[in-house]
């Protein structure tokens, strides 16, 4: 056991001194949550917005006052007619659309149901939803204050619609996104490196004469890894929702096995990756190759799977990241548990035992 | 006691191109046993199989009376190996170096400090004990990396091509280490393609195309093939080829 340690403690050590890989361990999962998070809850100021106004009427008025009062949208142009919005998105100067129907007045003062429809231009996803949430809020308060002032039942019906992008996949997204990646870039591209660079410098052959035998020196190496990506994905989900605001409805508990799994495939693919090759720059291409840039096209990470070409809707089903985001969704936005995720789990560690397998079949000749 | 090294037959192909043809030697304890040849003789390819990093094709050989098909976690208790590669990680300290391969090869903590000592006193590496190995000059890596290889004192320690690159006052001082390892009761199993080196051997063997041309002391061999030098005796080897070697190049 004292041998084991001796060769984690080396790791460790290989790990401190080399600053680019810290930068990596730590600085990515900082710069990717906040950059992202940022992009996200960046605030709005003076987003142009248009009106169609069919009631003209007192109250109608009001909230168009309110709205450009709170400074997060400027009034473009009242238009007309529905045709009229359509071209004014298709421009894409405008952000945020609001309709009051005929009679709105009418039906707000006499406590039906009156209706106001928020139009989004969902191409920009988070800036939609920004938009329809700022705006929906001013339009509640201005109907919470008419209810204390006037007796009477009176509501105001929001009913906002995403054009473009009605479904909003991939919103919040970046998260669970930036988890995987990182988690990805962290376990498999750093173990399969610090594999390859023991051949390349030719110490692996000395670590192989000692004592040591071949499942040590590969959970030695591995073993500092597992644990800093354990570090970095608790880190990033500590980012998310105390800086972020991202909720976790779902069990943390959870979550984290969920993310040791994921980190576990991780790492069996970095020395799937290690045990074809003998150099670095190799093994560091062969990462970005096959695992960064899937994960980030083609997982849903940055482009919703939803809008995809057919063809690569299917080659995103073998890409990990994918299932790990939706996990990672389902536990933190949606609450749900295992019941509803055993299918993406199942996936997940049939890819790690295909990967570990597949590794310690080639291993057995190539390590050396 | 027991012979160091004994091989028979022992043969080693990669697909159609055979390594080590049928070598058959014997290392006696305690001495400095000089493996020579030509680059891609078969050298590397025999001291691997012996230190259990490649599986023979068929032949037989035993490591400090242990077999190298049954027997290699135990050979790999007592023996030392010096790659051809620098073995020492660069971005550790002198220190650190000392710490861990003492640490894998299962050093008491006491026994580590004590080996560290003696290995800088030995070297007078004190100054430099605490700096990267990345920062020290080529000759002061190698002795390094020879005194690390035997940190946990082997009954035979493998060393291939431990002076490759190294200028010839650091060369001469290398072997004064290994002298003393000799004397100390070590067997030295040492690969070298410098003809001058050969003459510190207590035996040698010339391979030449994977297979063992000649075997005995320096002086034996000089007398035999009429020459004054290793080098002579070495050109007479490589230059006989085998037939059909011949036919091939014709």
């Amino acid at each position: 056991m004292n041998r084991f340690f001796a060769f984690v403690k080396k790791e460790f050590l290989h790990i401190l001194r080399d600053r680019r890989t810290l930068l990596i361990l730590f600085g990515l999962p900082f710069v990717q949550v906040l950059l992202f998070g940022f992009a996200l809850t960046n605030e709005i100021k003076s987003a142009q917005i248009i009106v169609l106004d069919h009631d003209k009427g007192y109250h109608s008025g009001q909230i168009i006052n309110r709205l450009v009062a709170s400074g997060y949208f400027e009034l473009q142009v009242y238009e007309r007619s529905y045709e009229g919005l359509e071209s004014a998105f298709r421009k894409g100067k405008v952000k945020l659309a609001v309709v009051f129907p005929v009679r709105f007045t009418h039906d707000y003062e006499h406590g039906r149901n009156a209706q106001v429809q928020l139009l989004a231009d969902a191409s920009e996803q988070n800036t939609a939803i920004s938009l329809t949430n700022y705006a929906s809020s001013i339009i509640r308060d201005y109907a919470a204050e008419g209810r204390t002032q006037v007796a009477g039942p009176m509501a105001i019906d929001i009913r906002s619609r995403m054009v473009f992008n009605p479904e909003l996949e991939g919103a919040f997204v970046f998260v669970p996104g930036v988890m995987a990646m990182v988690l990805l870039l962290v376990s498999a591209m750093m173990t399969s490196v610090t594999i390859a660079r023991e051949k390349e410098m030719g110490t692996m052959e000395v670590l192989m004469v000692s004592p040591l035998n071949q499942g040590q020196i590969l959970f030695g190496k591995v073993l500092p890894y597992l644990l800093l990506s354990f570090l970095n994905g608790c880190i990033i989900i500590a980012l998310g929702v105390f800086t972020l605001g991202i909720p976790l409805h779902g069990s943390l508990l959870l979550l984290l096995a969920e993310t040791l799994l994921f980190i576990f495939l991780a790492l069996s693919i970095g020395i799937f990756i290690s045990s074809l090759t003998d150099s670095q720059l190799v093994a560091m291409f062969a990462s970005l190759v096959i695992m960064l840039m899937p994960t980030i096209f083609l997982s849903g990470f940055i482009f919703p799977i939803e809008s995809m070409p057919k063809l690569l809707q299917v080659i995103s089903q073998i890409i990990p990241a994918r299932y790990f985001i939706d996990i990672v969704k389902g536990i933190m936005i949606k609450g749900v548990g295992i019941g509803y995720l055993y299918k993406e789990t199942l996936v997940l560690i049939g890819m790690s035992l295909f990967f570990t397998l597949l590794s310690l079949r080639n291993l057995k000749t190539r390590l050396v | 006691m027991e012979e160091a090294v004994i091989t028979r037959k022992l043969t080693k192909k990669f697909g159609d191109f055979i390594a080590t043809n049928e070598i058959t030697f014997t290392v006696n304890p305690g001495e400095i046993f000089g493996f020579l040849g030509a680059n891609g003789a078969g050298k590397t390819t025999a001291i691997r199989m012996l230190c259990g990093l490649l599986a023979p094709t068929s032949g037989e050989a035993k490591v400090a009376g242990y077999d190298v098909y049954q027997q290699s976690e135990q050979i790999k208790h007592v023996i030392g190996y010096m790659s051809q590669k620098f073995s020492l990680y660069e971005d550790l300290t002198v220190r650190e170096n000392i710490r861990f391969y003492g640490g894998i090869y299962g050093l008491s903590g006491a026994e580590i400090k004590r080996q560290t000592e003696s290995i800088l006193e030995t070297l007078s590496l004190q100054p430099v004990a605490h700096s990267l190995v990345a920062s020290l000059p080529l000759g002061w890596k190698q002795k390094l990396a020879f005194s690390v290889a035997m940190v946990h004192n082997p009954k035979i320690v493998f060393l291939d091509e431990p002076t490759g690159g190294v200028d010839p006052i650091t060369r001469r001082q290398f072997w004064d280490m290994i002298y003393q390892a000799a004397h100390r009761g070590t067997t030295i199993f040492v690969t070298t393609h410098y003809m001058d080196e050969a003459e510190y051997c207590n035996r040698v063997s010339i391979m030449v195309d994977g297979r063992i041309q000649a075997l005995d002391t320096p002086r034996a061999l000089k007398q035999t093939y009429g020459v004054d030098s290793m080098d002579g005796v070495f050109q007479i080897l490589a230059a006989a080829l085998p037939p059909n070697e011949l036919i091939v190049r014709c």
